[in-house]
């Protein structure tokens, strides 16, 4: 299908975004990459009246890493974030996890803050925030502020932004040496939106495991810690029965809503699969 | 009354300037506005990849970049690439590994298969299923293809030592 019509503007400062926003309203949608807004346009399945697009503002893309913090700015593409070396030396499981981001013509347009700002429950860089509990950084007109990314996401493409709000950058702590990352997800189809996915990162010493960050995708309307398992398994051997007793667990610390191909039975069953081989991976 | 803009763009080495829709994809561009017919569009959505092409020197889908969106970007579609002869051999192959049935795939699968034989030449079997893995055939001809994309990077090692 086509997109019904629409208004395009190209701004060369944060500040024009801005203004036109206040100007526009919720009748106007930012474009990044547009991998996701323009498929839906093509779908009809939204019709603004005006795409802002973001692109031509500077200083918005790109990997930097500065006391302790990795930061990627908002119009940083998928493909960048694949062949970052630092990301792949700081965040591992980020560097898993965007390899199971669309497929390579999509990860070359698509961007890491239109993923994160559509909010998308099955997709990968939400989860992986969540469990790397890294903040967002979110900018108006003269204000910038930093919120979690486990208070970010709150819903069902539903976030902390507020009308007239921009995704600037994402912010993640970089962790200890002793900190092992495992990103994997199901899905129908290589590159498909994952049926299930986890996000797992714990620190392993002397055999043991600890603080373990176990984020799960495609299991609510909102990347979800699996809080009981993770302190279930506090300072255990990661031996089989502690991984047992977590993917038992999974059952109380997820909602898991059936979808159009699979009920909450075969989901469960996918997330505790999943969980057994991410911890594995995280002993191994 | 759809919002027009002038746009200038580098098709196939060639500058071309036209007042464009807004809503205008670059897919549609390509065909309607330019008669490049080589540049399918199925699904419009994202999903086939039929609409590949590469802007910039990198893949990209036509029917998720709008037309206005390639402003000042060089587009290189099948026509120009074929012309080139830089698919010479993808193409070769592909012909001689019965590659393709119906077609309507193979524009799209061969800019994403010269995408990996330049950027990995020593792709497996198992890498270039993930790289094509976003363009669909709906011929199922999937084996042949990656024959064919196999004898392509064998030969292009060959060629090289």
């Amino acid at each position: 299908m086509k997109a019904a019509s629409f208004s395009y503007v190209k701004p060369a400062a944060l500040n024009e975004v801005f203004d036109l926003l206040e100007r526009h309203g919720d009748r106007a949608r930012v474009l990044a990459g547009g991998q996701s807004l323009l498929a839906s346009l093509n779908l009809r399945l939204s019709a603004p009246e005006l795409l802002v697009d973001i692109t031509g503002v500077p200083g918005l893309a790109g990997i930097t890493v500065s006391g302790g913090t990795l930061r990627i700015g908002a119009l940083t593409t998928h493909r960048q974030i694949e062949r970052s070396p630092e990301v792949a030396r700081h965040l591992p499981l980020l560097a898993q996890a965007v390899r199971h981001v669309a497929h390579v013509a999509i990860r070359n347009v698509g961007t890491f803050g239109g993923s994160v700002a559509l909010a998308d429950p099955a997709a990968e860089y939400p989860a992986c925030a969540v469990a790397l509990d890294a903040s967002l950084v979110l900018a108006g007109r003269g204000a910038q502020r930093r919120v979690r990314a486990r208070e970010f996401f709150r819903g069902l493409y539903d976030t902390a932004l507020q009308p007239g709000e921009l995704v600037m950058a994402g912010e993640f702590p970089l962790s200890g040496e002793a900190y092992r990352s495992a990103f994997l997800e199901l899905a129908r189809r290589r590159g498909d939106y994952a049926i299930v996915g986890i996000a797992a990162h714990a620190r392993l010493a002397a055999g043991r495991i600890s603080d373990a960050r176990l984020a799960f995708l495609g299991a609510a309307s909102r990347p979800v810690l699996a809080l009981r398992a993770a302190s279930l398994l506090e300072g255990r051997p990661l031996d089989a029965q502690a991984i047992a007793a977590a993917q038992a667990t999974l059952d109380d610390d997820l909602e898991l809503p059936a979808d159009l191909y699979a009920s909450r039975a075969t989901k469960l069953q996918l997330a505790r699969v999943l969980l057994g081989r991410a911890l594995g991976a995280l002993n191994g | 009354m759809d919002q027009t803009l002038l746009t200038t763009l580098i098709v196939n080495g060639t500058s071309v300037t036209r007042r464009v829709p807004a809503r205008q994809h670059l897919s549609d561009f390509l065909r309607d506005e330019l008669g490049l017919t080589g540049s399918h569009t199925a699904c419009e959505h994202g999903a086939c990849g039929a609409c590949t092409v590469r802007v910039d020197g990198a893949i990209v889908r036509g029917c998720l970049m709008l037309a206005v969106q390639a402003s000042g970007r060089k587009v290189d579609t099948i026509e120009g690439l074929s012309d080139s002869g830089e698919l010479a051999d993808l193409q070769a192959a592909f012909h001689r590994r019965n590659a393709l049935q119906c077609g309507f795939c193979t524009p799209g699968m061969l800019i994403a298969a010269q995408d990996l034989v330049t950027t990995r030449p020593e792709a497996t079997r198992e890498e270039i299923r993930e790289h094509l893995s976003g363009n669909l055939c709906r011929c199922t001809g999937y084996q042949a293809i990656v024959d064919a994309i196999e004898e392509v990077l064998a030969q292009r090692r060959g060629a090289k030592t």
